[in-house]
């Protein structure tokens, strides 16, 4: 696609505009200025180190620091000033928390079918179990009896139901065996191929490094290099340099 | 003897519905407010003054000296008179004390519970009043084969049953249950998969609170009604609640249940025990395990 092409389009389903967001928990000030900027049906990659700040730009984005400033747009609409639970309606986020955040005292099932509907065009649960087998193996059983493969594959699963657009997925891959690395790679790509767009917090550049439009590197709360997917082989030692602890 | 403890037993359980009642509204409240509802016998208490206010004063405060609202329309009325008091108390005062720590929700819900005894404490006779309304269809004894029982404590019993198993089915099988639980659970995640907990947290203080209404309409034509009755029965409800588990519902509910069958069956054996029992049964449930019989071990 030439540049040409691009930029106009770009204008046009603009879906996330971050500027300067500042944010802090408590007296800790976190996030020093990030400036993301997402087309619908993209995927973003958030890349750094631990502490960098890329877990908090997720929050951040819904609302869940003490106190944040600057300006997110989604579609055009600034959403800084809204309440969480009013975000996830107006911007049409899933999100997927580092931690998976399955409850221990619902099913599977009721795991599943807790996020309540964002707007149309989520998935059916016919299809999320097609997409995702082992769950309806287990679906009568507490959300925590499961594996930690099978609790990260309901953590994604349960935001594909809603209808949300954008899905903010954190470190999906971690602690996870290689064949369900893998499978996940499979499943970001065919919700990519649906029209999701996605921001990927990830420790594991090789797993993300095939799914992504665009790395941002963030360090101490900035974005201190934005990279695109074509022009990553170029730059390895950059980005390997940023990556390295 | 097996008749005495059946009949004790029956006294005992209509004492449990009671306990489960409350420790059900409490375990409810602090499951998802985190708070330790100290203003619960008060509110309970408020249950039944309303009740009683609604009979025997509210016809000469507005003039018409025929009026009294009876037991029935108090039944719905008082539940909803306290909820609302506890949607007030907790958008206005307990709201403040989220980011702070626990204590503070404890030592504003104690406060809450002192200034409303005070107040009942002003205007009414602290000894009690009896509920003159008891509905005509409830007077009267009915046999069980074992003993004669008043119509209405059976009521009473089965009515509160009902409510308990209602609670809990709504909080365990349905949608609007595993919100709460979830919330209970992660309030963060839950609030951002859309869902405004602020306002579920509201309608949880209500309803727990209106619970505890509830239970006061039901006491009035027991009990006599009186400004303190609310802090006689809180002290063996918290026995209940940390007994059961904290915030656990259905520790709570048969907790509830079976410290008032033992309370009562221990009156046929040593009677000076009954009110010392559950104390004791609280201690050893704090040695064995201190997260309570329902509550998960942390």
């Amino acid at each position: 696609m030439s540049e040409g092409r691009k930029e106009p389009l770009a204008h046009s389903n603009e879906l996330l505009k971050v500027r300067d967001l500042h944010a802090h928990y408590g007296e800790s000030h976190i996030l020093h200025g990030i400036d993301l900027d997402l087309r619908e049906g993209e995927v973003a990659t958030l890349l750094g180190r631990n502490g960098a700040g890329r877990t908090t730009t997720l929050r951040a984005l819904l609302g869940l620091v003490d106190r944040r400033t600057g300006s997110i747009r989604m579609r055009g609409k600034e959403i800084i000033a809204l309440p969480t639970h009013r975000i996830a309606h107006m911007s049409l986020i899933g999100y997927c928390p580092e931690e998976r955040g399955i409850f221990s005292t619902l099913t599977v099932e009721e795991n599943l079918m807790l996020p309540p509907h964002l707007g149309p065009g989520g998935l059916e649960l016919a299809e999320i179990y097609e997409m995702f087998p082992n769950l309806k193996e287990v679906r009568r059983r507490m959300g925590t009896r499961l594996s930690g493969g099978e609790q990260q594959m309901l953590a994604i699963a349960r935001i594909l139901r809603t209808g949300a657009r954008l899905l903010l997925l954190d470190e999906i891959t971690e602690g996870l065996a290689p064949v369900i690395v893998k499978r996940l790679g499979e499943i970001i790509r065919r919700l990519r191929e649906r029209g999701f767009t996605i921001i990927l917090v990830e420790q594991n550049f090789r797993f993300a490094a095939p799914l992504a439009d665009r790395h941002y590197v963030i360090e101490h709360g900035r974005v201190i290099d934005q990279i695109e997917a074509a022009d990553v082989p170029a730059n390895m030692d950059r980005l390997n340099r940023y990556l390295s602890v | 003897m097996m008749r005495l403890i059946l009949a004790q037993g029956m006294l005992g359980l209509n004492n449990g519905v009671f306990y489960a009642m409350l420790s059900l509204g409490l375990a409810v409240i602090f499951g998802m407010l985190n708070v330790i509802n100290f203003a619960h016998g008060a509110l309970y208490m408020l249950g039944a003054f309303v009740a009683l206010l609604l009979y025997s004063y509210l016809g000469t405060w507005i003039g018409i000296d025929a009026l009294h609202i009876g037991f029935w329309p108090a039944l719905v009325i008082s539940p909803i008179v306290v909820g609302l008091l506890g949607i007030v108390i907790e958008r206005t005062m307990l709201r403040r004390l989220y980011s702070l720590d626990h204590i503070y929700g404890l030592l504003l819900t104690f406060g809450i519970a002192l200034v409303l005894q005070g107040v009942f404490s002003n205007y009414f006779n602290i000894s009690g009043t009896p509920y003159p309304a008891m509905p005509a269809a409830l007077t009267g004894i009915v046999n069980l084969g074992f003993m004669m029982f008043p119509k209405y404590r059976l009521f009473v019993i089965v009515f509160s049953l009902i409510v308990c198993f209602l609670t809990w089915y709504v909080i365990e099988r349905t949608r609007i249950g595993a919100y709460l639980r979830a919330g209970t659970e992660n309030p963060e995640l839950v609030k951002a998969f859309g869902i405004n907990v602020p306002l579920m947290v509201t309608l949880t203080f209500g309803f727990g609170t209106a619970l505890a209404g509830l239970a006061g309409v039901l006491a009035a034509p027991i009990y006599s009604v009186s400004p303190l009755m609310g802090a006689d029965v809180i002290i063996i409800v918290f026995a209940v609640v940390v007994i059961g588990g904290m915030g656990s519902i259905m520790g709570a509910i048969v907790t509830g249940l079976a410290l008032g069958l033992i309370e009562g069956i221990t009156k046929v054996f040593y009677a000076p025990a009954a009110n010392t029992v559950i104390f004791f049964l609280m201690v050893i449930v704090l040695l064995v395990r201190p997260a309570g019989l329902f509550g998960r071990q942390k």
